[in-house]
């Protein structure tokens, strides 16, 4: 049985047998960078309907693929060459694993024949992928590609998604084989529990409904499942606010009365002091990580916690768990609700008056706050809120890490999932330029706009020349304060403002110049009256790449702050109450 | 304290590197080990004693790992435990025959002889073996190796039977 799409080969091989899988899978794009050992992939990729984009750096093409799943949740298909390609895959792998985020990583190895002889550009890739994969296969025969390939979709996108990697040796790649439907997977070993247990489902429905001063806390698992409508219509059926971790923002809309923002260790004051207070905190999809809990001893102490999650190893990881309920976010959501229907009117919550007086007051006592003055300088949350005026907020927003990180989840108002591309758990700086890259080819339409910092942009800047030669329009905001901001602030705050190896200069490079050099459009703005002029002419370029350096306060540090390992209920609003 | 762990996995290249790179990721620690196919094609079970103070995690991080089949806990109340162990201990002519007395109690088998050492070959619980060190290490152990413990569970109560309860057997 041959391809449809592509040309009768004179010999079908691993390799045909490879991309007949992956359309197989539905797979309609690859971002990559051949080498020797994958060389035998890149021929039948010519007679492939899938899309190849050629990154400029392993590390680069496997953000790509994050984003690209990020954006949209689908599987992300990155393919690499042995040796220093699959070693420059390890990050995003890693940064995959952390953030549960299906990808599908293809890597040549070296021939069979070879294999444990320190062969050129020979890598022991699937020892390696063990530590930063949900699995990784090595394909031993050709015949065994279209299961391989269907079982690591199938891990990738099912349970807690996350990065799978299938490593061919280049033999494998040019053996004569025939390709079969894979037929269902070999699994002895995993079964994702999906639904909910009903008696927990009812015990958690008693610990709600008595509950005073109950909290949503909700993760990345709600986006990964696609729950927004349950939570939503769940959140309003309890009358409980709802806060949104770094990975859940955009899962619940921050316009909306419930919503309280990101909590934890630069989240909003109203969001973390809300769990600190909790009577019953509801987790959904979150994992209870440190940059949320601070001190786990100090946290939500007075709280009985429903946990709950796809992934059984989470529950009582961190935090034991009263109600706890293995299984996806949707579903247990729509039995949550379902149940909650046989005990009352869904619409007749309870007012919890003073829960919301409480909150209400904190919010008002405690905003996030910054001060920008007229003359200057920028200040990043200044111009992160007229962004959003400008663009109405419609725009898929990655990110960098460090301070512009925390200040465009901190200010960016998000409506819907899967607007909000960003490395989390595991700080990937210069994820933002290839991962918005990955965004916008799944999502052509829609304004993607990557809000990096200068430390990050240095870091991977050069994946605007595969998105000016792709034709991949993206924009890029590099708030440029002349150095590593974030470590800036922990040397400034708790090394007694030793500056160490933190200063970037303000020299090189020249941010327009070096967009234009890669064939984007460059931009530079320094003064505040000059920012609404320049996010206009970033928005009204649609042909190309846009790179828009903006001149920002070095001397900014982001607030609120709960210092590393310090208990949440110490919440640092600016520098003179550290 | 110390926990006894059966796991049956797929009999797939990389299932122990797999268990030992999430034990080290984790921060757990493997006492013992033991590695061999079962009854059934391509299943193979593992034993493992391990110090683990979060057991219950453990036993989550195990199995999330796609090729772990099962995982089963065993108190050693409600586990058959053995484990295998070759100890050369100092005989010379004036104690050997106090040696060997010593070791036939425990139904130990000498497989090797020297001038100045005898070697035995010695089964049973790991306690069987603690005891038999006990009594024979006075001597002198020149040189010994022990099996990682192979367990499974009981089908009966425990009862005080002769293998279950005695010294020897």
């Amino acid at each position: 049985m041959l391809p449809d799409t592509m040309n009768q080969p004179a010999k079908f091989t691993g390799a045909h047998s490879l991309f007949r899988s992956l359309e197989h899978e539905g797979v309609e794009i690859i971002f990559g960078v051949p080498g020797g050992a994958i060389l035998p992939a890149y021929d039948p990729l010519l007679d492939s309907r899938i899309r190849h984009v050629l990154a400029r750096h392993e590390q680069g093409a496997g953000h790509m693929a994050e984003g690209y799943a990020q954006a949209t949740g689908r599987v992300g298909v990155v393919m690499a060459t042995s040796g220093p390609g699959a070693t420059n895959l390890i990050t995003p792998l890693q940064n995959a694993l952390m953030d549960s985020t299906p990808i599908v990583a293809i890597t040549g190895q070296v021939p069979t024949s070879a294999i444990g002889s320190d062969a050129f550009q020979e890598a022991y890739t699937t020892g390696l992928a063990m530590h930063c994969t949900k699995h990784s296969y090595m394909a031993t025969n050709a015949d065994d590609i279209p299961n391989l390939i269907h079982e690591a979709f199938h891990l990738a996108s099912t349970g807690r998604p996350g990065p799978v990697l299938v490593d061919i040796p280049k033999d494998v790649l040019n053996q004569v084989t025939t390709w079969r439907e894979p037929h269902l997977h070999n699994l002895p070993g995993y079964k994702p529990t999906v639904s909910g247990h009903p008696m927990q489902i009812r015990a958690a429905v008693d610990l709600i409904e008595r509950a005073e001063r109950p909290v949503l806390y909700v993760g990345g698992g709600v986006i990964k499942a696609g729950a927004s409508a349950e939570l939503l219509a769940f959140a309003e059926a309890v009358n409980a606010p709802v806060v949104t971790t770094l990975m859940a923002r955009g899962a619940f809309p921050d316009g909306h009365r419930l919503a309280l923002g990101m909590p934890g260790m630069h989240g909003v004051y109203t969001a973390t002091t809300a769990i600190q207070k909790s009577d019953v905190l509801v987790s959904l999809g979150a994992r209870f990580d440190d940059r949320v809990t601070g001190d786990p001893n100090a946290f939500a102490p007075d709280a009985k916690v429903i946990h709950v999650d796809v992934d059984p190893a989470e529950i009582g990881k961190v935090r034991a768990a009263e109600v706890p309920i293995v299984g996806d976010a949707r579903s247990v959501l729509q039995d949550l609700l379902t149940f909650l229907g046989t005990r009352r009117d869904l619409s007749a919550a309870p007012p919890r008056d003073t829960w919301f007086e409480e909150l209400g007051s904190w919010k008002q006592n405690h905003p996030l706050s910054y001060e920008q003055e007229p003359a200057g300088p920028i200040k990043v949350q200044h111009f992160i809120e007229r962004l959003y005026q400008l663009t109405a907020g419609e725009a898929v927003i990655a990110a960098g890490v460090g301070q512009h990180q925390m200040w465009a989840s901190q200010f960016w108002g998000f409506s819907n999932p899967r607007t909000w591309v960003n490395s989390g758990g595991l700080g990937t700086m210069g994820f933002a330029v290839p991962a918005a890259v990955g965004a916008k080819t799944a999502r052509p339409d829609d304004l993607v706009i990557a809000l990096d910092g200068d430390g990050c942009f240095q870091m991977t800047c050069q994946e605007l020349i595969t998105a000016s030669t792709e034709d991949i329009p993206i924009k890029v905001v590099v708030f440029n304060n002349g150095g590593y901001g974030m470590v800036k602030q922990w040397q400034n705050l708790f090394y007694g403002g030793r500056l160490s190896a933190v200063d970037l200069g303000d020299r090189y490079p020249d941010y327009p110049k070096l967009a234009e050099s890669m064939g984007c459009v460059g931009l530079r703005v320094d003064h505040p009256s000059e920012i609404d002029p320049a996010i206009e002419k970033m928005l009204a370029v649609t042909d190309r790449p846009v790179v828009l350096e903006v001149v920002v306060d070095g001397e900014e540090m982001c607030f609120p702050m709960v210092p590393a390992g310090g208990s949440n209920d110490r919440i640092v609003m600016r520098r003179e109450d550290l | 304290m110390q926990h006894t762990l059966s796991v049956v996995v797929e009999d797939k290249p990389g299932v122990l590197a797999r268990i030992s790179a999430m034990f080290s990721n984790r921060g757990f620690n493997i006492h013992s080990l033991a590695v061999g196919p079962t009854h059934q094609e391509g299943r193979s079970r593992i034993t493992l004693v391990v110090d683990a103070p979060a057991l219950e995690q453990l036993k989550k991080q195990l199995n999330k790992l796609v090729n772990v089949i099962k995982v089963q806990e065993m108190e050693s109340s409600e586990a058959l435990e053995r484990e295998v162990m070759i100890a050369r201990i100092s005989a010379p002519p004036a104690s050997r025959g106090e040696v060997r007395d010593t070791a036939s109690l425990f139904d130990a088998r000498v497989i090797d002889i020297s001038a100045t050492a005898m070697t035995f070959e010695v089964s049973g619980t790991p306690q069987q073996l603690s005891t038999f060190l006990d009594h024979l290490g006075p001597y002198g152990v020149i040189d010994l190796v022990k099996s990682g413990r192979i367990a499974m569970k009981r089908e009966s109560e425990l009862t005080p039977s002769p293998v279950a309860a005695g010294v020897g057997k």
